[in-house]
């Protein structure tokens, strides 16, 4: 049973697969029967993925995985393999259950779009990729996983094509993280080369075991970047996180599934899969490596809760808000925290799909409005909507004790104050803390309460396929917290593969007051702001530079587009410029060095020796006339010349004589 | 199974014979009949091939003029099986892409003659006049059936071409005139220990090095190639970018990187540079494009860049270790397969697209997936297998050629992975400008893939998927001889 799930864990990404294959061939235009076969594959998934976590559990750090030949090239066997550990494990569980709720959800929420059954195509499609990336025991297998997650993400993002926009924004998505992806590919060469092989784990030989790290050495922390380098463009991470946003015109559930639950933690994941890599050769817990990880992390964290704070769309605040909580995420990893950061990922899974469907069901409810000033009141006019996105509101920002994101933020704080390297990233995850709440609690404010205005006017609740779901992601965000709490820490210590331990007095720790009081402030500090806000931001009154500053996304669009993107231009033109007029002119000088040699000897062959035949020819043919006029054949001028000639001798001879 | 060879080489000229007597509209069935032959024969090749024997198999050998030490000799190793298998493969497609008579189907099958030969010769003067033979008629092919342009095109080409030609010959010649063989075994075994000496082996190099390089094109003789690929007909166009840009780098395997070890090492890193200009420069000018067929045409340089980096790379660096050497030769072979079939896949997709449209502007067009969605997606299939997406089969190629050349040269492969980069924004632009937005007034009464295309599209895309998740009965073919030639290499 166990030997067979693991040999037989591909299923789990190709029953999705199937599924979406099937709908593309069959069921294009029966929509029941295309919805119905997506959910079936997801529940299939789901059900062999439990498989997969039962065995998990039965030992601490409990990991098995199934190798074999892709191909052989010359000589030399490439391997691949899948891998079941915690952390395939608690990933599986958490896309396969998650992405079946947005699946249901989308049921209702795509049910007018004339493309539906695709829609279920491609959300399965994405699911297998994304299953894909969490099983796989290679890192090119991981890497082939990975970029048909990003075309997934392109496909679904660009799924109303028809809408300038969205195509727009799918092209920068797949560009954009392809930038990152070409540092990841340099990674898995550098890697293969340096390990000789790829498998992650393979009894002793695998890349993160000692031969394969011994083998790498210092080059190691090159590799870890490179890595990084794919993770910062799929998690969005500072510089490369300007797609995430944009990525927000493909249809809500896309935005629930892929920006937010799944697609965007798989840096954070390829990160933790490959940590020993950036742990290799860590005096104190630090490298290099994990020291750019952290910064980065920090970096992107505070920038994207600041702009959230600016953002008008009730979506983009969302993005915003899933870019900095990676950041979030990636600090954790950076400095140790390795469980810290992937149960936070966990737990964002569940209440950021909640805040998404939650805001899908709002735009749903407002008649596809999404800018948060022309909403407000809705708590009575939607209230199941109310409800569960306030549970997903107090989970995000972290409110304590009952709300699983509080616990796990409070366990990555805990990892921050205990990095060596330096106290900055604690203090300023902190300050990020307070600005999440801040962030939430003006979008609530807006959204729920107050006064209605013109988008809220005929608001109505979601049906129930829709506030399902909901319920039911809320209840998870709740439910979820009896793992996480330092209490009874069973995530954690699964994750990190240690005998669960429970331990009541651990409960309330200090860092929970200090949470407690952070959450306050920022909640505080929310309604004190924006309790009677109008349409203009109390903030944008307040301090309008900073504001435009942050509305704007500190201009980084505009800054990439007027640098980057304007010089690759530039250099694209150039070489086209070049190829037309220096390559193609050399070639051209050629021929015409050649042409000119032809028309000089075209010219000797007319004018010198064709003249100097002709001229010959001519003269010769004077000469001939000449004397032909000596051979005129009439016998009176041959006997006047006799006569004549007669008449001289006759002449000559009588002077002589 | 003697004599298997000479029938692959005669049948098309066969065909000819018989296209020149039909009637005119029977001409292309006829064409296709016979390419049903060769292909029928290719496979029986690839059946006698022994996958486990090294060296050349299914000899050939008379004698033909022993004055100058010319043979009929021919015989098939992986590669040369590799490469005939892909001409009988892109043949039919491209005589299915178009349209046509008499004289455009015996001008083909004579092309097609002419390449067997090329892939199969192992001798030099036999080589050289099969090498020749292809020539002539894709002049005529380009000069009588091209579209604009194409009188100034087709000249450009032959005159590019044969002038590479020539200094390859007389290169030859001064090798046969020293050494006394022209035959590809024998001077490949003088090659290892140095075939000539002084000016005379750089000379002789020069003048091969031209020749193939114009003809794979290599940066930077590479500019005949977007003039001839953008006039001529779409069967052409499949036919010059699927096969015909193979012979330069069958060339170069067989040819100047066993004949010239010593040269080649010495100029290793300008050669790398010269493939990594190929790759970067040609994508970078793709994006610049608006010509479809122009843009494709670039691209087409650019993967061909691939595959020159890859041998440069392990014949350049004698550091590399064996099992770089053929990770980056079986993916050059791959390549070579692979971007055979996608890039005439693509130039057959824009050849769809100019019919639909008579245009091919890459803003004459707009939001076609709400009109032909299933034009849409095949094509798609194939921009994603050109710009590397694994999964498909371009993927394996470009993986294990930047493997075996990121060992050896990192810094130059370092470089070239930008061409991955800007291959994906060249398509991501064609895909936003063609397929999304609102739908174009112009295109609005396009049909749809029809049953014909779709026995085009659907086996080429299937070959994608194929070679791209399970390849390795790819890799059987031409294991071996990978292995071998990484001997020869070492």
């Amino acid at each position: 049973m166990t030997s067979w799930i693991v040999t037989n864990l591909w299923l789990i990404p190709a029953v999705p697969l199937a599924s979406s294959l099937l709908i593309l061939t069959f069921a294009n235009s029966r929509r029941r029967t295309g919805a119905a076969l997506a959910i079936v594959g997801q529940v299939v998934a789901l059900a062999l993925a439990v498989m997969a976590f039962l065995p998990t559990l039965a030992e601490p750090g409990w990991r098995a995985f199934h190798n074999f030949t892709w191909f052989t090239f010359g000589e030399h066997a490439l391997r691949i393999g899948w891998i079941l550990d915690p952390l395939t494990a608690a990933m599986m569980m958490m896309i396969t259950f998650v992405g079946l709720w947005i699946f249901v959800f989308s049921t209702g929420y795509m049910a007018g779009d004339k493309n539906f059954t695709r829609f279920f195509a491609y959300l399965s499609f994405f699911s297998a990729a994304m299953l894909g990336v969490v099983i796989a025991n290679s890192l090119l297998l991981l890497f082939v996983c990975w970029e048909l997650v990003g075309l997934a993400s392109y496909l679904l993002i660009g799924f109303w094509i028809h809408k300038p926009s969205a195509a727009a924004a799918a092209k920068k998505a797949f560009i954009t993280t392809r930038i990152g992806d070409i540092g990841l590919f340099l990674g898995v060469l550098w890697l293969y080369g340096g390990s000789g092989t790829l498998l992650f784990y393979d009894d002793g030989n695998g890349c993160l075991e000692r031969a394969g790290l011994l083998a790498l050495g210092t080059s190691a922390t090159f590799v870890a970047l490179l890595i990084f380098s794919g993770a910062v463009g799929k998690s969005g991470q500072f510089p490369l996180h300007v797609w995430l946003p944009d990525a927000m015109e493909g249809p809500t559930p896309v935005s629930a599934l892929i920006h937010a639950a799944t697609m965007v933690a798989a840096g954070v994941f390829l990160v933790a899969r490959v940590y020993p890599l950036f742990s290799l050769g860590a005096i104190d817990g630090v490298t290099p490596s994990l020291t750019v990880v952290v910064w980065i992390g920090v970096i992107t964290a505070l920038m994207a809760a600041l702009i959230a704070l600016a953002q008008a769309d009730i979506k983009r605040i969302l993005a915003y808000s899933t870019v900095s909580q990676l950041g979030l995420m990636m600090v954790s990893l950076g400095v140790g925290g390795v469980a810290a950061g992937i149960m936070h990922l966990l737990a964002h899974g569940f209440f950021k799909a909640l805040l998404f469907l939650g805001s899908g069901s709002v735009i749903h409810g407002c008649h596809h409005e999404q800018d948060i000033r022309k909403m407000g009141g809705l708590r009575r006019l939607m209230p199941v909507t109310f409800l569960t996105y306030a549970i997903g509101m107090m989970t995000l920002s972290g409110v304590p004790l009952f709300f699983s994101g509080a616990w796990t933020k409070e366990e990555i704080l805990h990892a921050t104050a205990h990095w060596p390297r330096s106290f900055v990233p604690h203090y300023l995850m902190m300050a990020g803390v307070v600005l999440t709440a801040l962030y939430m609690t003006r979008q609530m404010i807006y959204v729920f309460f107050g006064n209605r205005r013109e988008a809220s006017e005929h608001a109505h609740e979601s049906p129930s396929v829709m506030t399902v779901p909901l319920i039911l992601l809320a209840v998870c965000s709740i439910v979820l917290s009896v793992v996480v709490t330092p209490a009874w820490p069973w995530l954690h210590d699964y994750l990190n593969g240690e005998p669960a331990h429970f331990a009541i007095g651990q409960l309330i720790q200090p860092m929970l007051f200090v949470s407690l009081a952070l959450v306050a402030a920022g909640i505080g500090l929310g309604v004190l702001l924006y309790r009677n806000a109008g349409e203009r931001d109390p903030l944008a009154r307040a301090q309008p530079v900073l504001f435009r500053f942050l509305e704007n996304k500190m201009w980084l669009d505009e800054l990439y587009g007027k640098t980057v993107l304007a010089w690759s231009a530039t250099l694209s033109r150039a070489s086209d410029w070049m190829d037309r007029y220096v390559w193609d002119g050399l070639v051209r000088g050629v021929a015409g060095v050649g042409q000119f040699f032809g028309i000089l000897s075209a010219n000797f062959d007319e004018h010198g020796i064709n003249a100097g035949v002709d001229d010959s020819a001519t003269g010769t043919r004077g000469l001939g006339r000449f004397m032909s006029a000596w051979h005129s054949g009439q016998i009176q001028t041959y006997l006047g010349v006799v006569a004549v000639g007669m008449l001289a001798l006759l002449i000559l001879y009588a002077w002589l004589a | 199974m003697a004599g298997m060879i000479t029938a692959l080489i005669l049948l098309p000229v066969a065909g000819t014979l018989f296209v020149g007597v039909a009637r005119q509209n029977y001409a292309r069935g006829i064409a296709l009949g016979f390419n049903a032959l060769s292909a029928i024969l290719a496979i029986a090749l690839w059946q006698g091939f022994d996958t486990a024997a090294p060296g050349l198999q299914l000899v050939e050998r008379h004698a033909w003029i022993p004055t100058i030490g010319a043979e009929y000799l021919v015989g098939i190793d992986g590669l040369s099986l590799l490469l005939v298998l892909l001409t009988s493969l892109i043949f039919p497609f491209a005589f299915l892409a178009q349209r046509t008579g008499r004289g455009f189907c015996a001008l083909m099958l004579l092309m097609q003659s002419a390449l067997y030969g090329t892939f199969t010769a192992q001798n030099f003067v036999l080589w050289f006049l099969f090498y020749e033979m292809s020539l002539i008629p894709a002049f005529l092919l380009i000069k009588i059936w091209g579209g604009e342009n194409r009188d100034r095109a087709a000249t450009k080409f032959f005159v590019y071409t044969f002038l590479g030609s020539v200094a390859m010959l007389l290169s030859f010649l001064g090798i046969y005139f020293s050494r006394g063989t022209f035959d590809f075994a024998t001077l490949a075994d003088l090659g290892k220990t140095g075939l000539l000496t002084g000016n005379l082996a750089w000379l002789a190099f020069a003048g091969i090095f031209l020749g193939l390089a114009v003809k794979v094109p290599l940066f930077p003789f590479h500019t005949w190639l977007p003039d001839a690929y953008e006039s001529a007909p779409v069967g052409v166009s499949m036919v010059l970018t699927g096969v015909l840009s193979k012979m330069g780098v069958y060339g170069f395997v067989r040819l100047l990187l066993p004949l010239f070890p010593h040269e080649i090492k010495i100029l290793g890193p300008w050669l790398l540079a010269l493939a990594v200009c190929s790759i970067v420069l040609a994508s970078l000018a793709a994006w610049a494009q608006s010509d479809l067929k122009r843009m494709v045409a670039y691209l087409s340089i650019s993967h061909l860049g691939y595959c020159m980096l890859g041998l440069f790379a392990v014949t350049a660096r004698s550091a590399s270790s064996l099992i770089d050497t053929h990770a980056a030769l079986s993916g050059v072979f791959m390549q070579i397969f692979n971007h055979g079939v996608t890039a005439a896949a693509l130039f057959y997709f824009v050849g769809l697209l100019e019919q639909r449209r008579g245009l091919r502007g890459i803003n004459d067009f707009g939001g076609l997936m709400q009109r032909t969605p299933l034009l849409c997606g095949w094509m798609s299939v194939a921009m994603f297998s050109s710009l590397g997406l694994p999964g498909l089969n371009g993927f394996i190629g470009e993986f294990l050629i930047f493997k075996g050349s990121f060992a050896v040269a990192a810094s130059f492969t370092a470089i070239a992975v930008i061409g991955l980069l800007v291959t994906a924004i060249v398509f991501m632009r064609a895909m936003q400008a063609l397929f999304s937005g609102p739908l174009a007034g112009s295109c609005s009464a396009f049909p749809d893939l029809g049953r014909s295309e779709k026995w085009i599209v659907v086996p080429i895309t299937l070959l994608m998927f194929a070679v791209g998740i399970a390849p390795q009965f790819m890799f059987n073919i031409f294991n071996t001889t990978v292995i071998q030639m990484a001997r020869l290499f070492a």
